[in-house]
C-alpha cells in the first residue's frame, strides 16, 4: 500500500509540475489542481497508513490512527477548491480581454502568443487587403 | 481571557461583511466604514502595542482549548509591531483611496478590509496550519485587490500572481505534513519544544519540510530566485493596491524571523539554523538584483518593485545573521522599508494619473499638474529608499552595517550594502530626473483630466511623516526593538506562555 500510495502522489506531482510549465493557462489550470490532489493525498499519508484502527483511542485497541491530517486535507481541499474557481475565473477573464491565453505577459517577447491572438486575428481578417492601415493598427 | 487580541482579526472580518451587505450600493456609506474600521485597527494595534510593552507574550485560546489541542493567537513584541505597522499603512493607502481612486471597481472596502483581516491573522497565530489559513485568506483576497480596476494586462499579470502562489500553497501544505509527520504537533511553541527530540533518523524528514516551509517564505518574501512574481504583479497592480502589497512580503520576512528563531534556532539540537546557510546568499544575491534592478526600470512602478526587492533583500540578509543584534536592526529596515515602498508606489500612482496614456514609463513628457510637490515627494522617498541622509533608511542602513560587523560574512554584506546603495542612488536620480525634471524642457501641454482634492497628498505625506518620526526618535525604537530581539532570542518565555496556560483564564 506504501508503494501505491507513494507512487501515485509522485507520478501526479511530476505531472502537475509538466502542466504548470506549460506556456497555455488551460494546462496550467489542470497541472495545479494536479498538484493539490498530491498534496491532498500527501497529507493524508502524514498520519500514517494504517487499516482496521481506531480514531485517537479505543479501550481494547493495539494503536490509533492519527485524524488530524483528514481534518488538515478537509480543510486544503475546501481552499483549494476555491482557489481553482479563483484561476479558472482570472484565466477565462485574461483570454476575453487580451484574446489569447498564453501565460506571458506581452512584454516578455512571446511572438506566438500575439500570433494566436483571436481579438488581433478577427480585426485583421474584418480588414482584409483592401483596409490596410486597420491591419496594421492590430 | 484577554479579548483585544482576536479584535485586529475580528474586526476587518464584520466590517468587510457588512460592507458586502449593507454598503455595497452606496460609496459613502462604504467609504465612512471602511475608514471607521481602520482607525478602530489602529487604536487597538496601539493598544496592544503598549501592552505588548511590557515584555509579556499574551495568549487568546481560541473556545478555550489548551494550546498543543487548540489554535492560539500569540501577541508579543514582535507581532504587536507588525499589527501596528500594517495599521499605519492600511491607514495610509485608505485615505489614498477614497479620493475617488475606490470606484474603479465594485468591491474595493470589503477586498480591503478582507485583506487586513488576513494579514492581521498572519501576525497574530501562534499555529502554523493556521498561519497556511491566513495566508491564503490575505491571498485570494489579493487576488481580487490585483485585478481592481481590470484590463487585460493587468488580469494576465494577475493570472501569473495567481499560479505562483498556488503552488506556493501546494508547497506550503507539503511542508506543514512533513514537519507534523516527524513532530506531532502545528503549534509553533510545541514544534520547538519538540524539534530538539527529533530522532536522528528523522532529521532528514524534518529539515527538508523545514526547508520547504522556508521555500514558501521566500516565495512571499520575493527573494531571489523565487522573485519573478513581484515586479510583474507590482507594477501592474494599481499603485494603492501596490502599496499594500508592501507589507505583504513583510508577512514572509516576518514568518521566517518568527519561526526559525523560535523552532530551529539555537535551542533546535542537529537542525539548528537550519535557515542561515541558505537565507544568506539567497538574500544577497536578491539586494543586487533588486538595486540593479531599479537602475534599469522602465517606469516608476517598476522601480518602486525594484526597490521593494532590494530591501527585502538586505531585510533578510541581515535577519540570516541570526543574532539579536542584527534582528533588531533588520526590523528597524523592516519598518522603514515598508512604509518608504508604500509612499513610492503612491507616488507613482500619482504621477500615472496624471501622464495619462504615457502613464509612469521612464520617458520626458509634458508638465504635470502638481509637478512641483509630487516631484518635491518623490525626491524624500526617493532619499529613503536608497539610504541617504537624512533620513530612516540611512540610519536603517548604518544600524544594519553596524550590527553585521560580527558575522563571518561581513564583508560580503558590507561591500554589497554599500555597492547597491550606490546603484540604487543612480537609478533614482536616473528615474526622477526623467520624470521630473526633463518635463520643464518640453513645451506646456494640456493635462489629462485627473483626479483633485488634497487626500492623496496627505496620505503620501503622512506615510512620509512616519519616515520622518521613525528618524527623530530613532533612539528610542531603536531601544525597544533591540528588547523585542531579545525576546525573539530568548524563545523560553514564549514558549512558556503558550504551553503553560493549558484551562487558565487569564
Amino acid at each position: 500500500m506504501e508503494f501505491l500510495v507513494a507512487s501515485a502522489i509522485g507520478v501526479m506531482t511530476a505531472a502537475g509540475i509538466y502542466l504548470v510549465l506549460r506556456a497555455r493557462t488551460f494546462p496550467v489550470v489542470i497541472g495545479l489542481s494536479l498538484l493539490t490532489y498530491a498534496t491532498n493525498l500527501f497529507l493524508f499519508a502524514t498520519g500514517r497508513l494504517a487499516i482496521n484502527l481506531p480514531p485517537v483511542i479505543a479501550a481494547d485497541a493495539a494503536g490509533y490512527v492519527d485524524p488530524l491530517p483528514q481534518a488538515l486535507v478537509l480543510t486544503a481541499i475546501v481552499i483549494s477548491f476555491g482557489m481553482t474557481a479563483v484561476v479558472v475565473v482570472m484565466a477565462l477573464r485574461a483570454y476575453l480581454e487580451t484574446g489569447n491565453d498564453h501565460v506571458d505577459l506581452p512584454g516578455d517577447a512571446s511572438p506566438e502568443a500575439s500570433d494566436d491572438d483571436w481579438k488581433q486575428r478577427g480585426r485583421k481578417q474584418a480588414a482584409g487587403p483592401g483596409a490596410r492601415k486597420g491591419g496594421a493598427r492590430a | 481571557m484577554n479579548h483585544a487580541l482576536i479584535l485586529p482579526i475580528l474586526v476587518p472580518a464584520v466590517v468587510g461583511a457588512l460592507l458586502v451587505i449593507v454598503a455595497r450600493h452606496d460609496r459613502v456609506l462604504a467609504r465612512v466604514f471602511s475608514l471607521v474600521s481602520m482607525l478602530a485597527m489602529l487604536v487597538i494595534a496601539l493598544g496592544l502595542f503598549v501592552s505588548a510593552s511590557d515584555g509579556s507574550v499574551r495568549i487568546y485560546a481560541l473556545g478555550a482549548w489548551p494550546a498543543p489541542f487548540g489554535i492560539v493567537l500569540a501577541l508579543d513584541r514582535l507581532s504587536a509591531l507588525m499589527l501596528l505597522l500594517a495599521a499605519v499603512l492600511g491607514l495610509g493607502v485608505l485615505l489614498y483611496a477614497i479620493n475617488g481612486w475606490d470606484q474603479r471597481g465594485k468591491h474595493f472596502h470589503p477586498l480591503y478590509q478582507f485583506q487586513l483581516m488576513g494579514i492581521n491573522g498572519a501576525f497574530l497565530t501562534g499555529d502554523f496550519f493556521n498561519l497556511f489559513v491566513f495566508f491564503e485568506i490575505l491571498l485570494i483576497v489579493s487576488y481580487g485587490l490585483m485585478v481592481h480596476g481590470g484590463g487585460g494586462l493587468r488580469v494576465k499579470a494577475g493570472v501569473q500572481y495567481v499560479v505562483t502562489n498556488l503552488i506556493g500553497s501546494s508547497v506550503f501544505l507539503i511542508a506543514v505534513g512533513l514537519i507534523y509527520s516527524v513532530t506531532g504537533t502545528l503549534n509553533m511553541a510545541d514544534l520547538a519544544v519538540k524539534v530538539p527530540q527529533v530522532p536522528a533518523a528523522d532529521q532528514a524528514l524534518l529539515q527538508t519540510g523545514a526547508v520547504l516551509l522556508l521555500l514558501v517564505f521566500a516565495v512571499k518574501a520575493a527573494l531571489v530566485p523565487l522573485h519573478f512574481w513581484l515586479p510583474g504583479t507590482y507594477a501592474n497592480a494599481p499603485g494603492p493596491v501596490a502599496a499594500l502589497f508592501a507589507i505583504m512580503t513583510k508577512v514572509g520576512a516576518y514568518s521566517i524571523i518568527r519561526l526559525y528563531v523560535l523552532a530551529f534556532g539555537a535551542g533546535a539540537g542537529e537542525a539548528a539554523w537550519l535557515a542561515a546557510p541558505w537565507l544568506l546568499p539567497a538574500a544577497l544575491v536578491t539586494l543586487v538584483l533588486g538595486m540593479t534592478g531599479v537602475l534599469a526600470a522602465r517606469s516608476l512602478g517598476q522601480m518602486a518593485s525594484f526597490a521593494v526587492i532590494g530591501s527585502m533583500g538586505l531585510l533578510l540578509a541581515t535577519v540570516a545573521v541570526f543574532t539579536a543584534q542584527a534582528t533588531s536592526a533588520a526590523l528597524y529596515y523592516l519598518i522603514h522599508s515598508t512604509l518608504a515602498a508604500g509612499a513610492l508606489f503612491l507616488i507613482a500612482d500619482l504621477v500615472v494619473e496624471r501622464r495619462g496614456p504615457l502613464r509612469d514609463r521612464l520617458v520626458p513628457a509634458p508638465r504635470i499638474a502638481q509637478g512641483g510637490l509630487i516631484a518635491t515627494l518623490f525626491f524624500i522617498a526617493a532619499i529613503a529608499a536608497t539610504g541617504m541622509p537624512p533620513l530612516s533608511g540611512f540610519l536603517g542602513k548604518l544600524l544594519v552595517l553596524d550590527a553585521v560587523r560580527a558575522s563571518a560574512h561581513a564583508g560580503w554584506l558590507w561591500a554589497l550594502i554599500l555597492s547597491t546603495s550606490l546603484i540604487a542612488i543612480v537609478g533614482f536620480s536616473r528615474g526622477g530626473s526623467i520624470v521630473f525634471w526633463k518635463s520643464h524642457a518640453l513645451p506646456v501641454a494640456p493635462a489629462p483630466a485627473h483626479r483633485g482634492g488634497a487626500l492623496p497628498f496627505v496620505a503620501v505625506g503622512g506615510l512620509l511623516g512616519c519616515l520622518t518620526l521613525l528618524t527623530v526618535c530613532a533612539g528610542p525604537v531603536h531601544a525597544w526593538l533591540e528588547l523585542t530581539a531579545a525576546q525573539l532570542y530568548a524563545p523560553a518565555g514564549y514558549i512558556e506562555a503558550v504551553l503553560g496556560t493549558a484551562g487558565t483564564v487569564r
